[in-house]
């Protein structure tokens, strides 16, 4: 009687769920301390009105923006550690166990998905948010309180995935859960139901997130800003929201149908009743392809603002960019059987997807050929941002070649599963998106701060990175060519590959050392921020974000600025028009909302109580949801007006503080 | 932009953001109709579509929808010339239309269940229920916008923000008659075929 | 007081959802009929209830949705979204066709079907 009472409440939750072995529990521990810590902090500080106010219920796209890229790094320090134990039991090898077998995949499906869904999803849209509306010219995004909630859906989901530190444990799937092996049958406990809501939850925000910035780029620009004015950077996100929004409800379809077989009982990908699993690596890819151009897109779109302003030159051949994003956009739709070449297609299938793999190689060839090109002949300044463009160049083609290498289905067999496999995609993703990333954090620092990064540190970063990148993923390729499979703990000593496994491992330390560097130098440029001020363009850029102040305003621009050219900004510069006062008007900004972190609490909840099966708290907390979206959308009166007074005062305010930055 | 051209500016942005928002439907509801389509023979033995479908009853089913499509587009015109008890009427009836709609589907399910059909039985029937239950839960929805909707109506006079709203919610309405058509002709009349 | 929000608001669009509605009952009859009846093969039978099914679309797309009128924001998501759509469902069951032969997840009757069709056996 007893037990059924808790069986209800608690589903299928108990205390032995808590326990875990040492890592684990270290791991779990360190982090509940850190957030307890976190809280003592702001009680001791008094600082949970101003965090409220200020960040949590913010709809300003920069403040959410921000808190995107802070969970985007906590989260990287996490898939980096992951990696590093990864690579530790590979380097031990046969001669310790540091991870168990279960303990180990249990690992590389976390690093896998936490890269990808909570670093490569969350860092995108942190910059698109910081850089999007100021791009354009505009003040916001299309739906404030929209973006709002796509945060804290990406903020439950992030909780979610790393839940299973404490209670539970994680998914031993790989970061795509194959079925069988996802399924009910081979996969019983909490870990595969952990990965499907936290990606379910994060992907709804996503997709709404995708919308946003569509509707924005489309209706938000700056008056005399057509599309083929806006600069490579917007084109680039809009290229690649267009993705976000057509291929993430594929994913949403088949995590809920894996769902379903696993908490209903239903057969879509079961062995047996019919089931067909291979239609899951069907859709999950179908979804998986575009995923990835929907990571490395605005990493292109980055480097192409960089690359012109740190060469002191136009963007080469801005029409063929365009086109090149818009193909490379429509032809990822087509070539995602790429990925699974050996599960028995045949030769027609796989004939038809290895030509178009190869073909959207070219598109992307053509970019980079245009970032040489602006190059050339340019006034080159190998500032941090441009030095991780080269960085960007040399992996980046590397890993494309790998990739032209396997879109050869026959070459695909000896390659599919290998560490061949796993070096190319890392020298896509890290090489495109992550040093996109931190190329356009040491680039935007200033704008958003109003001071630089240290320049020596964060060139020492940079070399560790690339150098440790290198020692790290070329031993990979060779063992790949050589037969080693991915995905597992220990290769038998004979084989006589411990030597690059240990490479590889220096390789990983070396990097350690770089983010090191990149934590470093965060600390220091702050402690040393007073010394190293800048006004709103210290770069001497092209676009108009570098317009506002550093950092800008709530409202970005006093007054919308109108543009006639590409590169509007340096437009401005060159034209030198002599500064009326300009006339202020009334802005009218959206007011601070607290729906939207209500949302995804109760989305937190909700996945959290399905996967224990705490059927009752599933209930409630989507109805909760329900209900705060009708209260939300009900609400008539969501803006708040700062009067043209105000706006003049701050705009003021701004100028002499510039002054005094420049005397 | 004054205030006023920036009230249209959002309205704009709301209906194109909507619009958006149901092709995105489209492409997941396009994700469970290819694994229907892909499980349409997976039925472990069991019964297909030719033997479970009440085909007389899904044209009912089917009809009663279309016209409830139909009856919210006259309550769309009746908001614009700002009739509001023409606009509740037609509503209502929407309202009433799709209530039948659901719960002739709900009776349709409990008939498959009952008799040892459901979702559980085989891949057909997993892919089968999955398509139509969707569908019926963005119906349900639907329905819950639509009193919400008529409620505030019912309380005060239109503004434009509520006219804008109830334009939505017909796209919305339309768009899942849209797809039903797409279920009636693949689900039911091709996939109930012998 | 009537507050104009639609510009194209005129006794034409009554005429556009009466069209829509009664070409949309009229076609629903029409594939209901042709299946129920058997009027053709199988294999017919499922092209023609596809036709009439992208007939019924087309006429609510045009009669209630007003799509082509205005905005070509919408026009132009649509059809990308038509795109994904053909893909996702034409390129699934391409791909698992061939994989379900190769693989042997078809009855015998399907394999030899297959082989007719595929390759010339």
């Amino acid at each position: 009687m007893f037990e059924d009472i808790l069986k209800a409440i608690f589903g299928r939750l108990t205390l032995e769920d808590f326990v875990h072995e040492p890592i684990m529990a270290g791991a779990g521990l360190s982090m509940v301390a850190a957030l307890v810590l976190a809280m003592i902090g702001l009680t001791f500080f008094k600082r949970w009105k101003w965090l409220w106010r200020n960040w949590l219920t913010s709809l300003d796209p920069k403040k959410i923006g921000v808190m995107y890229l802070i969970v985007s790094v906590i989260m990287l320090l996490r898939g980096l550690a992951d990696a590093m134990l990864l690579r530790a039991q590979q380097v031990l090898n046969t001669n310790a166990e540091l991870l168990n077998s279960d303990h180990f995949q249990q690992i590389f499906s976390a690093h896998g998905s936490i890269m990808i869904f909570f670093v490569g999803m969350g860092v995108i849209f942190g910059i698109f948010n910081l850089i999007v509306p100021q791009q354009i010219g505009s003040r916001d995004v299309a739906f404030p309180f929209l973006n709002s909630v796509s945060f804290w859906l990406f903020a439950a989901g992030m909780i979610l995935i790393n839940m299973p530190m404490v209670v539970g444990e994680f998914s031993t799937a790989g970061w795509l859960a194959y079925p069988p092996l996802s399924g009910l049958e081979y996969s019983p406990g909490v870990g595969v139901d952990y990965w499907i809501w936290a990606l379910q939850i994060s992907g709804i925000g996503s997709m709404l997130s995708g919308i946003n910035f569509f509707v924005t780029i489309i209706k938000m620009r700056a008056p005399g800003m057509s599309l083929m004015k806006m600069p490579i950077f917007t084109w680039s996100v809009l290229m690649s929201v267009t993705l976000i929004m057509f291929a993430f409800p594929i994913l949403t379809a088949t995590l809920g149908m894996l769902a379903l077989d696993r908490t209903l009982d239903m057969h879509f990908f079961t062995s047996m009743a019919g089931g067909n699993p291979m239609m899951y690596v069907n859709l999950i890819w179908a979804w998986g392809h575009p995923e990835v151009y929907i990571l490395v897109l605005p990493a292109f779109g980055i480097f192409s603002e960089i690359v012109a302003t740190f060469s002191k030159k136009r963007i080469f051949g801005y029409t063929s960019m365009v086109i090149a994003l818009v193909a490379i956009t429509i032809l990822s739709f087509t070539v995602w059987l790429h990925h699974f070449f050996t599960m028995g297609g045949g030769a027609d299938v796989n004939t038809f997807f290895g030509i178009m793999t190869m073909v959207i190689a070219i598109p992307t060839g053509v970019k980079v050929f245009n970032w040489i090109f602006t190059m050339y002949r340019g006034r080159v300044d190998f500032k941090t941002p441009m030095l991780w463009f080269m960085g960007f160049i040399a992996t980046f083609t590397v890993g494309g070649l790998t990739g032209v290498m396997m879109s050869v289905p026959a070459l695909d067999f000896q390659f599919h599963n290998s560490l061949f496999l796993v070096a190319h995609f890392h020298n896509m993703i890290v090489g495109g998106v992550l040093f996109g990333a931190f190329a356009a954090f040491s680039y935007w620092f200033p704008k958003f701060t109003g001071f630089t990064l240290n320049e020596t540190l964060g060139k020492f970063a940079f070399w560790f990175w690339i150098v440790g990148f290198f020692v790290a993923f070329l031993p990979l390729y060779i063992l790949g060519f050589m037969g080693a499979v991915r995905r597992l703990d220990h290769y038998d000593p004979s084989l006589g590959w411990q030597g690059l496994f240990i490479v590889a491992g220096i390789g990983v330390a070396i990097i350690c050392v770089g983010v090191f560097f990149q934590l470093f130098q965060i600390a220091y440029s702050i402690w040393k921020r007073k010394e190293n001020m800048v006004s709103n363009d210290p770069w001497d850029a092209r676009t108009l974000e570098w317009a506002t102040t550093s950092p800008p305003p709530e409202y970005n621009f006093a007054v919308i600025p109108t543009v006639t050219t590409r590169d509007a900004y340096w437009e401005m510069k060159q034209s030198n028009t002599k500064q009326e006062i300009p006339e202020y008007k009334d802005i009218w900004l959206p007011k601070n909302s607290g729906a939207g972190i209500i949302i995804g609490l109760f989305a937190m909840t909700f996945g959290a109580s399905v996967v224990w099966h705490m059927w009752w708290l599933a209930a409630i907390s989507f109805v909760a949801v329900v209900i705060t979206i009708i209260i939300k959308l009900t609400d008539d009166e969501p803006d708040y007006k700062l009067s043209a007074a105000k706006v003049a005062k701050h705009e003021l305010q701004a100028k002499l503080k510039l002054q005094e930055k420049t005397v | 932009m004054t205030r006023a051209e920036e009230e249209v500016a959002t309205q704009e942005k709301k209906t194109l953001g909507f619009w958006i928002y149901l092709m995105t439907d489209c492409v997941l509801f396009a994700a469970l109709f290819a694994t229907f389509a892909v499980l349409r023979n997976g039925t472990a033995g069991g019964p297909g579509g030719a033997e479970l479908f009440d085909m007389p009853f899904v044209l009912v089913e089917t009809i009663i929808l279309l016209t409830s499509s139909f009856t919210i587009g006259l309550a769309l015109l009746a908001s614009v010339r700002g009739l509001k008890k023409q606009t509740l009427g037609w509503l209502f009836v929407t309202f009433g239309l799709g209530v039948t709609f659901l719960g002739m589907e709900l009776y349709e399910f409990m008939v498959l269940i009952g008799e040892g059909h459901g979702p559980q039985q085989s891949a057909f029937l997993s892919s089968y229920f999955t398509l139509v239950a969707t569908h019926g839960i963005h119906i349900a929805i639907g329905l819950l916008w639509m009193a919400v909707v008529m409620v505030r109506l019912w309380r005060r006079n239109f503004k434009k923000t509520d006219i804008n709203r109830l334009a939505l919610l017909g796209l919305f309405w339309h768009f899942l008659d849209i797809i039903w058509i797409f279920i009636f002709s693949f689900v039911y009349l091709i996939g109930g075929m012998a | 007081m009537s507050p104009k929000l639609d510009h194209h608001h005129s006794p034409v669009k009554y005429i556009s959802y009466i069209v829509g509605y009664v070409v949309s009952i009229a076609t629903t009859l029409l594939a209901y009929f042709f299946v129920v009846n058997k009027v053709w093969p199988k294999e017919a039978l499922i092209f023609v209830v596809m036709g009439i099914a992208v007939v019924q679309l087309l006429v609510q797309l045009v009669f209630f949705l007003h799509l082509g009128r205005g905005n070509r924001w919408k026009v132009a998501t649509f059809a990308f979204a038509l795109l994904v759509v053909l893909i996702v469902v034409v390129g699934s069951l391409w791909i698992m066709h061939h994989l379900d032969y190769n693989m042997m997840n078809m009855s015998p009757d399907q394999m030899t079907q297959y082989m007719n069709e595929n390759e010339g056996i």
